[in-house]
C-alpha cells in the first residue's frame, strides 16, 4: 500500500494530486498515516506508531485505518500496482 | 508521557467551486451543559436517548412573547396550545405564568382540566368536537370556537337543550397573501361564509358571540400576513357592532409564529431570517391599534403560538452507534435518536453539536437514526467533528410538537426531564416498558399458545 509518488503533502496538511488538480486536506492523524504509508510502513507499524502515542484501542484504529484506505483508493491517491491490499 | 486524545484520520477533498449542499455552518463548538447540568450526567443518569427541557428556557421566551405584545396592546391574553407540547409539567409552567389553555380535542380538554385549568380559560379549537365534548364545554362556560355549519347546529340545538348560552367564536379563514390559504378550517372571510355563520349566531339568540378567531398557517414567515388577519377580524367585528349593536369581547390571532429552526431547503439558517415577536406583534397590533375600534374600547388580544414558544427549550440528547461509508464514499453515522422520537427531522435541518471539545476537523456526514426502516434519517447533509462510537450530542430546538407527535415504533420512548428554575433536574415523563405497550393488547384465547 504506497501513497502515489507525485502526490505533494505539505506539513501544513494540504494535499495535492498533480495527475487529476486535485487538492486535499488532512486532520493531524491523517497526516500522520499519510507520511507512514509515504514511507513505506505497513499496518502493524503504522497501528503500533498510533497507539504508543494517542489514546485508542486496536479495534478503532484497525476501523479508521480501513475507510482511511478506502478514501484514499476513493480519491486516486494510492499506487495501483495490482497486489492485494493488505 | 500521557498519551494524546486519538481522533480517527480524515481526508477531504477541497472543492472550492462547486456550490455546498452541506451548508457553511459547521457544528463543531460543543454543547457541554444545559443550565448548568453537564450532558453526560444526564446521560448517565437518565440513559440515552433523552428528552431534556428548559424552564429556564420556557420561562424567558415567554416573557419575551409577552413584552413584545404588551408594549404595544394594552389587552393582552396567551393560551398555551396543548398540541405543541402537552407533557403536564410543561403546560403548568405555561399557566404558572399566566397562559389559558388552547385545546383541540376532548383527550386534550380533559388534560387541561386535570391540570386545573377551570373551564372559562380553556379555548375549544378543532374540527372535530363530540357531541358529549360540546355538552362539557357549554356545562364549564368554555370558550367554543367553531369550525363548520355542522357544529353551530350542534351547539344551538345542545343551547336550547341545556338552557345555557355557551360562549362562542367562530373560526376565520382568509387570503392573507400567503399560499396556499389555510381554507379547509373555519368559514371563509372573502367569499361570505364568515357573514353567514356570523348571521346564523345572532339571529338565533340563543348563543353570545364572544370573540372572531383565526389561525392563518404555521411557521410564517411573515409577520405582514398576520397584520392583514388582524384587519379582516377587525373589520368583521366593526361590521357585527353595526349591524347587531354587539361587541366583540376578543380577536384571537391563532398561532403559527415561526421558532429558531432552519426549514429544509432553506438558505440561511432559522436564527437568521425567521421574524421575531416584536415582528408579529408590531403587525398584529398595529392593524387592530389602526382599525375602527374605539380607543378606549380594543378587544382583549389572545395569541395561540406553541412552537415559537416550546421549541427552543426542548434538547434531544443521543449517542453515536457507529460510523460507515456509503456506497459513494459518503460517511454516514448512525445515531440512537430516530425519527419515530423526533418528528421534527421530517420539516426542519436541526441544529446538532457535539457534547465535548473536538478539533474543528468536521466531516460531511449523514445523519441515521437507528431504525431498520430507510426514512430514518435525521439530516441528509450535515459536517459534523469526526465522532466516534459513544460520542454524545445534542440535538437543539425540539421543544415544539416531537413530545405529542412521537411514536413508539420499533423502540420505545425514552425519558423526558425538565431542568428547573432552580437548576435542578426533575423527570418528567418516564421511559416506557414493554408492559406500556402490551397493556392494550388483548390476546384470542386460541392463540395464547403455539409449537414451533
Amino acid at each position: 500500500m504506497k501513497i502515489k509518488k507525485n502526490v505533494a503533502i505539505s506539513d501544513s496538511g494540504f494535499i495535492f494530486n498533480p495527475d487529476t488538480g486535485e487538492s486535499f486536506s488532512a486532520n493531524p492523524i491523517g497526516m500522520e498515516m499519510l507520511e507512514m504509508l509515504r514511507d513505506g510502513m505497513d499496518y502493524e507499524e503504522i497501528r503500533k506508531n498510533i497507539l504508543d502515542k494517542y489514546k485508542s484501542e486496536k479495534d478503532t484504529v484497525e476501523k479508521d485505518y480501513n475507510d482511511f484506505i478506502t478514501m484514499l483508493k476513493q480519491y486516486n491517491l494510492i499506487e495501483n500496482d495490482g497486489q492485494k491490499d493488505d | 508521557m500521557e498519551k494524546l486524545r486519538y481522533e480517527r484520520p480524515l481526508i477531504r477533498k477541497l472543492e472550492s467551486d462547486m456550490p455546498n449542499k452541506f451548508g457553511s455552518r459547521t457544528e463543531f463548538l460543543p454543547k457541554t451543559h444545559i443550565d448548568g447540568i453537564a450532558v453526560k450526567d444526564l446521560i448517565n443518569d437518565y440513559g440515552s436517548p433523552l428528552f431534556v427541557i428548559s424552564e429556564k428556557n420556557i420561562r424567558e421566551t415567554y416573557q419575551s412573547a409577552k413584552k413584545a405584545f404588551t408594549t404595544r396592546y394594552p389587552k393582552i391574553q396567551f393560551a398555551w396550545s396543548y398540541k405543541t407540547n402537552y407533557l403536564s409539567a410543561v403546560c403548568n409552567v405555561f399557566h404558572q405564568e399566566g397562559s389559558w389553555a388552547e385545546v383541540v380535542s376532548g383527550f386534550e380538554y380533559d388534560k387541561a382540566l386535570a391540570n386545573g385549568v377551570s373551564g372559562k380559560k380553556i379555548i375549544f379549537n378543532g374540527p372535530d368536537k363530540t357531541e358529549d365534548d360540546l355538552r362539557k364545554a357549554i356545562t364549564n362556560d368554555s370558550l367554543i370556537h367553531i369550525d363548520h355549519l355542522d357544529e353551530l347546529y350542534t351547539i344551538i340545538e345542545l343551547a336550547d337543550e341545556m338552557k345555557q348560552k355557551p360562549r362562542v367564536a367562530i373560526r376565520v379563514n382568509m387570503d392573507t397573501g400567503v399560499y396556499p390559504i389555510w381554507d379547509r378550517f373555519g368559514f371563509n372571510y372573502e367569499n361570505g361564509q364568515a357573514w353567514d355563520a356570523l348571521n346564523k349566531i345572532m339571529r338565533s339568540g340563543k348563543l353570545e358571540l364572544v370573540g372572531l378567531h383565526t389561525h392563518i398557517g404555521t411557521f410564517m414567515l411573515t409577520a405582514q400576513a398576520y397584520g392583514t388577519a388582524a384587519y379582516k377580524l377587525a373589520d368583521l367585528a366593526i361590521g357585527i357592532r353595526n349591524r347587531y349593536n354587539h361587541k366583540i369581547k376578543y380577536i384571537d390571532m391563532g398561532g403559527g409564529f415561526a421558532s429558531s429552526n432552519t426549514l429544509k431547503g432553506a438558505y440561511l439558517p432559522g436564527t437568521d431570517t425567521n421574524p421575531t415577536f416584536d415582528d408579529y406583534a408590531e403587525a398584529i397590533t398595529s392593524a387592530l391599534i389602526n382599525s375602527d375600534f374605539e380607543p378606549g374600547n380594543l378587544p382583549l388580544l389572545i395569541l395561540e403560538t406553541g412552537r415559537a414558544l416550546i421549541d427552543d427549550a426542548g434538547y434531544l440528547l443521543g449517542s453515536v452507534i457507529s460510523n460507515k461509508r456509503l456506497s459513494d464514499g459518503r460517511r454516514n453515522t448512525i445515531v440512537d435518536v430516530g425519527v419515530n422520537l423526533l418528528f421534527t427531522s421530517f420539516w426542519y435541518d436541526h441544529k446538532i453539536t457535539p457534547a465535548r471539545e473536538f478539533t474543528h476537523y468536521v466531516e460531511d456526514t449523514v445523519l441515521y437514526g437507528p431504525l431498520c426502516m430507510n426514512i430514518d434519517v435525521i439530516r441528509e447533509n450535515v459536517s459534523l467533528p469526526l465522532m466516534n462510537k459513544g460520542d454524545q450530542f445534542v440535538i437543539h430546538s425540539v421543544g415544539a410538537y416531537n413530545l405529542t407527535q412521537w411514536m413508539q415504533f420499533i423502540t420505545l420512548r425514552p425519558k423526558v426531564v425538565m431542568i428547573g428554575s432552580d437548576g435542578k433536574p426533575y423527570l418528567i415523563r418516564e421511559s416506557e416498558s414493554i408492559e406500556s405497550i402490551t397493556a392494550y393488547e388483548k390476546m384470542p384465547e386460541h392463540l395464547k399458545s403455539f409449537k414451533l
